[in-house]
């Protein structure tokens, strides 16, 4: 309860607020603090109050074989996730709980829920209301099922006060891509901060994958917890209503300029992506891939193998991957050489297997955080461009999409 | 000047003032100290002791983690200062002050105070938000 008293002094809220769930992410192990930190609340008795998802931890807990790290760590790990568990939460071990039909809240529905991605998916796509909860103030929020009555939570904070708009020079073929997303959620994260925007422009009914990607993006980029886009979210049936009828306080335009900036700055490989040059391995599904998001890349394949010593990895929830058991979707993706990853992902960690040669991805977050991470180049392209490159060993590049340059 | 207090303490230390913002979780090694973000300008910077000014937060909610584990590891910032609020950040710093017993203060300046400190400057931070 101090922690979250100190969350509503820091977000300067006159009380604290009921919600209806908690996602948690304080699960995956960053050292003994994390260790220390659940053990003191386990002391203390501790269970969460509200139904209470994980999201990844440190390790794929259904396949340990794929760990190619320290032993010890991987064990450390385990005993954090395990020990979550025992606080009550639910073993979803996903950084996408809002693909699993009982843990997505409905419009207005206060939550509190950490991982940057899924912040911004609850409020943007969802209409589900959180703040940004990070570590420890999660768990704290799910124990004592209670939130400061602030920002996100009240209407007043979830107005857009930003506008952006595509330019008129980007070209269709990158409109109707889901290069697009990424990329524009760079450019939004870091022209928006911490604020909240709205993309008016856009064709309507963008895809919950798209907007997942973008989300993603624009919360590594900058600190966004929420945008809306016209027509695709559920509180901006029209521009006037995302602004709340009132002015926006800045409006701008994003040019095929600054989507190209972008889209080179989440390429680290420098000559390593140059069309032609080997790649080591592709890693899709970050945030966790969904099940049309398989699909795509199973159709991408079209009965195709990755080329020998490339590795084509998918990172997905262990609910999904169930489901893709069930239909066949998955062994069929084995089949294909593609390697599937659940309860954590491939930039925590230690899964891919050791390559002086540049990965390929079509995430944003992915491209942002795996060099940090786990020492890798990236090159960065759309889900095409990734997995035809895996099955020619070679980055290929889309001329559809990005033109000449 | 003075702050508002997110997570009290007392810190003296030279300035750091990143040029980018930086998320502490992908962005800082907690057991070195250093900056591994290889896309931040500052990348490979020691930030152990130094207190962080940082314009604005990017990024992940596992920050709080990072800086917890910092502290732990005694390779944390001195203090954090900052232009706007951050919930992730307060809350790493006061759970590591109850596990630890040591407090990384977290103070958020006006962005006209906060532009005026110099990279380098030597700093104190009281426990009231004061900084000289």
């Amino acid at each position: 309860m101090r922690l979250v008293v100190l969350a509503a002094e820091a977000l300067d809220a006159r009380r604290l607020i009921p919600i209806t769930g908690a996602h948690v992410d304080s699960c995956l192990y960053h050292g003994e603090a994390s260790i220390d930190f659940v053990d003191r609340l386990l002391d203390g008795g501790a269970r969460v109050a509200v139904p209470t998802t994980l999201n990844v931890g440190a390790l794929d807990l259904l396949h340990p074989e794929l760990w190619r790290g320290d032993r010890s760590a991987a064990e450390r790990g385990r005993v954090l996730m395990e020990r979550y568990r025992q606080l009550g939460c639910t073993p979803t071990y996903t950084c996408a709980p809002y693909q699993l039909a009982f843990a997505r809240p409905g419009i207005g529905e206060q939550v509190a829920w950490a991982e940057s991605n899924a912040i911004v998916f609850c409020n943007s796509v969802l209409g589900a209301r959180t703040e940004r909860y990070g570590d420890f103030s999660d768990i704290a929020c799910a124990i004592t099922g209670r939130v400061p009555d602030a920002g996100l939570h009240r209407d007043e904070g979830r107005r857009a006060v930003l506008v952006l708009r595509l330019a008129d020079d980007v070209p269709r073929g990158l409109r109707e891509s889901d290069a697009l997303y990424p990329v524009l959620g760079l450019v939004l994260g870091s022209r928006a901060s911490s604020r909240v925007a709205v993309l008016d422009g856009l064709p309507g009914g963008v895809s919950e994958d798209r907007l997942k990607a973008l989300g993603a993006a624009a919360a590594s980029s900058g600190a966004v917890a929420m945008f809306h886009v016209v027509g695709s979210t559920p509180e901006a049936p029209t521009l006037a209503s995302a602004l709340q009828d009132r002015d926006a306080e800045e409006e701008g335009t994003v040019t095929m300029a600054d989507l190209r900036a972008a889209r080179d700055q989440l390429t680290t490989a420098g000559e390593g992506a140059v069309p032609g040059r080997p790649i080591g391995c592709v890693s899709l599904g970050t945030p966790h891939a969904s099940l049309a998001e398989m699909e795509a890349i199973e159709a991408e394949l079209a009965g195709s193998q990755p080329a020998p010593g490339v590795e084509l990895l998918i990172s997905t929830s262990r609910h999904l991957l169930a489901e893709a058991e069930e239909s066949g979707l998955a062994r069929r993706l084995r089949d294909s050489g593609v390697e599937l990853l659940v309860d954590t992902c491939s930039y925590i960690a230690p899964v891919l297997r050791p390559s002086p040669l540049p990965a390929m991805t079509d995430s944003a977050k992915w491209a942002f955080y795996a060099p940090g991470n786990i020492g890798v180049e990236v090159v960065f392209g759309s889900r095409r461009e990734c997995v035809r490159s895996a099955i020619a060993g070679t980055v290929w590049r889309d001329p559809a999409v990005w033109g000449e340059a | 000047m003075k702050g508002r207090v997110l997570a009290a303490g007392r810190a003296e230390g030279r300035a750091l003032v990143l040029d980018e913002p930086l998320s502490l979780w992908g962005g800082m090694d907690p057991h070195s100290g250093k900056v591994i973000d290889a896309r931040h300008p500052q990348q490979g910077a020691q930030l152990s002791g130094r207190v962080l000014v940082m314009r604005a937060v990017r990024g992940s909610s596992s920050s709080s983690s990072i800086l917890a584990e910092a502290v732990r590891a005694h390779s944390a910032p001195a203090a954090i200062l900052m232009a706007e609020p951050d919930l992730i950040l307060a809350v790493g710093a006061a759970v590591a002050a109850e596990l630890y017993g040591v407090g990384v203060p977290v103070v958020v300046l006006s962005p006209d105070d906060l532009a005026l400190i110099a990279d380098g400057a030597a700093l104190r931070v009281e426990p009231d938000g004061t900084v000289t």
